[in-house]
């Protein structure tokens, strides 16, 4: 959390500065070069012939300070004063900005002239503000203008690339401007040049540029291949070999991805139904209306936030997570004492009672919230994603699910693992008659333990109010998958639970590419229904004298 | 012979049996035909269908009660043998349109929405009654074996069955909701016109289709009731109540099992067969889960291990859902949750469990108020626990 909003600030931070920049510099001194001050001024003239020479002379100065001006130009913000100054327009807020200092003032009473530019001028202007936006201090701005350049670059910024190339530091616009002239030399005659190109764009490692080596490689209509020089050809060929198995893992690495993310969703839904499988032997059908339940009490969260605490809305996510672990907690304890107690050693009945359980709770729900879907928003630092790769994009919500099944996994599995209860659970999974005869209150163990998987169901449905629609029948969904973690991790094991659910998410999204999401589903219930026959305790299952049959 | 009469029924179960077929094939229609609409103990002709549907659930819970009652599988996936029953025969009575369809086409019209130009190979035969009917028992049946085959022999059963045979039931839903599919989709096959050469929107149709339930429930009760007294239901019952002692005397657990398994599939294909005609309309939405399990409790509510009960349960309960859904449209779920807990909490034996076993004093003795304090009761027909930490409580 605070890595993302010191990222975030670090992100915004040049923008700002930005913002402010002008305004101390034109304060403290008026570091503007007097020539540069000059040729602004011309910009504002009413003859386009003087415009021209201000944007040539400011191409030659190359001083980024006068990139504003030449926007707003281009934008038709740009205004002369009778005296001369050159300011921009904002006529939304009624006020101006000297185009040089940044000084702001009401354009109330002023008598604003407005220079009238041409497509000549748009033309001129054009490179001269990807030129001084190449040259801009904001790192923001040049990765832009280099982002423009290397989609389309122009044969007549060649130098003026190669002089940013030569001072850039920062390596992502370094490798974009680099593309960018490796494309443009790609036209050149000479063929060590092209064969320069051609290895640079390979090692650029972008998928974006195999169309121009593709191109190399075609025959043209005349019949001649397109490059003439069989080295450079040859070069083309490994090179869009090198890009295709590039883009090869990064989808593999995107699938390996969303399918942590999917399995993150299912662990947090089947891990406290593995548990309390494992303990009583028992199946909840009612654990997916914990879910239910858990988004729910997200929204009611939400709302409150929205009346009581509008400020801390971001945080009202926060929030959610302990009030949704306690409210399925408690619907849990209750469910436990009230129905599923009395009927130990009967597990099928149990299963029918459970569902009666999940009918009335979703009749309930929407009785009370209504039929409808109800919507929760993500928070702001929820929203949007992270560009990890060119065409790999991770929103952050789901990187915020997989965050919280690890805490979430490893919470539970230290509970289990170092606390009293957690040993007694073990204990009494393992064997109830020994373990109730070494003293353990068997029937507290199994109250707590229900209060425990359905509050962390709960959790897992504020994870999925996060991604979805909340609505009554949320849990149903679910309920199928959450089973099949369950049968294929084995009961009772965390850790079967953990490889089961990501397992299940990573071989689904696997599969999806090359049929639907409803084949990739058959064919993951199918190859369960298969493996069960090999593995019927699931892959982790208990050792020892428990393995019944 | 009268010995082997007199084991598949007491003289009172012939009896019973007698006016259940008297009053099912001769008293309804006879109130249905033969009384003036005015009168009070006319039956409509809407009810007509109403009935042959509760008929259709009622062999459906005497399938499901077979494998549960008898052989301790609870199977949260009859809906798909049901379904894929009336999938065939919803397909003979696609091609049975011929080209009377909206588009005209000598093909279904889903097909020809969805651009198709020739017939899936699989809808071949279907245009043939016998070919059809065939289907609406091989098709369950094959599906049934199949999965009997894999899940017995590995020893899948208790609650692990259970949610296999969900699974299946989703998994099958999911496919039969993809278009490619060929089965009309989400819409799944309607706008039916005739069956075998009669108007199924006439009448007599909809009477002679009631009938032919009734028909094939008394059937398939006798086919039941047959299993179930023979020396293999037996062994089923041996099987529910201890396998692994079943096993050791010799038998195979597993022959059995599939036995029971597939009869009754086969048996809910009969009764899907059957519904689809009435109800006009087969979709994919027959193998959602959740009425798989509402099966269940049709089975729970009468009576397991009772066939009686099967039958009961399955129309009082939907006579209860079409009453409710009606007057009380919003209460239903919470009707039909508070019966599955009530049942399994306090009516183990179902409606019959009243009348056989249970005096009030008995079921006062289940509350849970009391009986925790008290010592377990002998346990009810039930699949005696076999591992050591289920007898723990």
């Amino acid at each position: 959390m605070l890595i993302r909003t010191a990222r975030r600030v670090a992100r915004w931070l040049p923008l700002a500065l930005l913002l402010i920049l002008p305004a101390l510099v034109s304060a403290a001194s008026p570091a503007v070069p007097p020539e540069v001050a000059q040729a602004v001024r011309k910009l504002g003239s009413d003859d386009r012939d003087t415009i021209l020479v201000g944007v040539d002379k400011l191409g030659e100065l190359s001083d980024a300070a006068a990139l504003p001006a030449l926007e707003a130009l281009m934008n038709g913000n740009l205004r002369t004063l009778p005296d001369g100054r050159v300011v921009i327009a904002d006529d939304d807020k009624g006020i101006v900005t000297d185009a040089l200092t940044g000084a702001q003032q009401s354009a109330k009473g002023l008598q604003l002239n407005e220079p009238i530019i041409n497509n000549r001028v748009r033309r001129e202007l054009e490179p001269v503000m990807a030129q001084l936006r190449l040259g801009a201090a904001n790192p923001e701005v040049r990765l832009a203008a280099a982002r423009n350049l290397a989609a389309q670059p122009d044969p007549d910024q060649a130098p003026r690339i190669r002089a940013a190339l030569a001072k850039e530091t920062v390596p992502e616009i370094r490798s974009l401007l680099t593309v960018a002239l490796a494309r443009l030399d790609l036209q050149s005659s000479d063929a060590r040049t092209r064969l320069t190109a051609v290895q640079e764009l390979r090692d650029s490692g972008r998928v974006d540029v195999k169309a121009d080596l593709e191109n190399l490689i075609a025959t043209l209509p005349n019949g001649a291949p397109g490059e003439p020089d069989p080295e450079v050809r040859a070069a083309a060929v490994a090179g869009i070999k090198s890009i295709d198995h590039r883009q090869a893992w990064i989808s593999a690495a995107g699938n390996f991805i969303y399918g942590l993310s999917l399995g993150s969703v299912l662990l947090l839904a089947a891990l406290g139904l593995a548990i309390t499988f494992g303990l009583m032997g028992v199946i909840n059908m009612a654990h997916g209306e914990m879910l239910m339940l858990g988004a729910y009490a997200t929204y009611v969260v939400q709302g409150l936030f929205q009346t009581y605490l509008p400020g801390a809305f971001d945080w009202y996510l926060l929030a959610s997570l302990p009030a949704a672990f306690i409210v399925c907690a408690v619907a849990g304890i209750v469910l436990e004492r009230g129905v599923i107690r009395f009927l130990y050693g009967r597990p099928l009945e149990t299963l029918l009672a459970t569902w009666g359980i999940s009918l009335i709770l979703i009749q309930s729900v929407r009785m009370v919230f209504g039929a409808q879907n109800v919507s929760v928003a993500n928070p702001s630092w929820l929203s949007g994603g992270y560009r990890l790769l060119p065409g790999l994009v991770l929103p952050y919500n789901r990187m915020g699910i997989v965050v919280l099944m690890i805490v979430t996994v490893t919470g539970v599995w230290l509970l289990l693992q170092h606390t009293r209860l957690g040993l007694h659970v073990r204990a009494v999974t393992q064997n109830r008659p020994i373990a109730a005869g070494m003293g353990i209150r068997t029937n507290l163990v199994d109250m707590w333990t229900f209060a425990l998987g359905s509050g962390v169901a709960g959790l897992g449905g504020v994870a999925l109010s996060q991604i979805g629609n909340v609505g009554p029948e949320l849990g149903q969904s679910y309920i199928v998958d959450s089973f099949m973690v369950v049968v294929l991790g084995g009961v009772g094991k965390v850790v079967g639970a953990v490889i089961g659910a990501i397992g299940l998410g990573v071989v689904s999204k696997f599969i999806e590419p090359f049929s639907d999401a409803v084949i990739a589903k058959i064919v993951v219930l199918t190859f369960i229904i298969l493996f069960i026959q090999k593995r019927p305790q699931g892959l982790f299952a208990l050792k020892g004298r428990t393995a019944e049959t | 012979m009268k010995d082997r009469l007199l084991d598949f029924h007491g003289p009172r179960g012939w009896t019973a049996l007698a006016v259940l077929a008297f009053f099912g094939l001769v008293v309804v229609p006879a109130l249905n035909r033969l009384l003036p609409a005015a009168s009070g103990l006319h039956i409509p002709d809407y009810l007509i269908p109403l009935l042959g549907k509760f008929v259709c659930y009622a062999i459906v819970a005497l399938a499901l009660d077979l494998v549960w009652g008898y052989g301790g599988i609870l199977s949260l996936g009859h809906g798909v043998f049901f379904a894929l029953g009336g999938y065939a025969m919803g397909m003979y009575l696609m091609r049975a349109i011929g080209t009377q369809g909206v588009y005209r086409s000598s093909l279904p019209d889903f097909m020809v929405f969805l651009n198709w130009k020739t017939l899936p190979w699989y809808w071949h035969g279907f245009e043939s009654f016998p070919f059809a009917a065939v289907m609406v028992l091989a098709v369950p049946g094959a599906l049934a074996w199949v999965f009997g085959f894999f899940a017995f022999r590995s020893r899948i059963r208790g609650v692990y069955f259970s949610i296999i045979t969900q699974a299946m039931t989703y998994a099958m839903m999911l496919l039969f909701f993809r278009n490619e599919t060929g089965f009309g989709g989400n819409n799944g096959l309607t706008d039916f016109k005739q069956l075998l050469g009669f108007t199924l929107s006439e009448p007599s149709t909809k009477l002679g289709l009631y009938v032919a339930s009734v028909v094939a429930l008394l059937l398939s009760y006798a086919v039941c009731r047959l299993v179930v007294t023979s020396r293999t239901g037996r062994v089923v019952r041996a099987v529910r109540d201890a396998e692994q002692k079943v096993m050791f005397t010799g038998y195979d657990p597993v022959r059995y099992k599939q036995f029971i398994w597939v009869v009754s599939a086969m048996l809910c294909g009969l009764a899907g067969a059957l519904y689809v005609p009435q109800v006009g309309i087969i979709n994919p939405s027959e193998m959602a889960p959740a009425n798989s399990i509402e099966m269940a409790i049709w089975v729970a509510v009468g009576g397991r291990g009772t066939l009686v009960g099967a039958i009961l349960g399955a129309v009082l309960v939907n006579w209860g859902k079409t009453w409710f859904t009606v007057a009380f449209p919003e209460a239903w779920l919470f009707v039909l949750g508070a019966l599955f807990i009530a049942v399994t909490l306090f009516m183990p034996d179902g409606v019959v469990g009243l009348f056989t076993t249970g005096r009030p004093r008995q079921l006062l003795a289940r509350l849970p108020v009391l009986r925790a304090g008290l010592p377990r009761p002998a346990p009810a027909p039930e699949p005696l626990p076999e591992t050591s930490e289920d007898v723990s409580r």
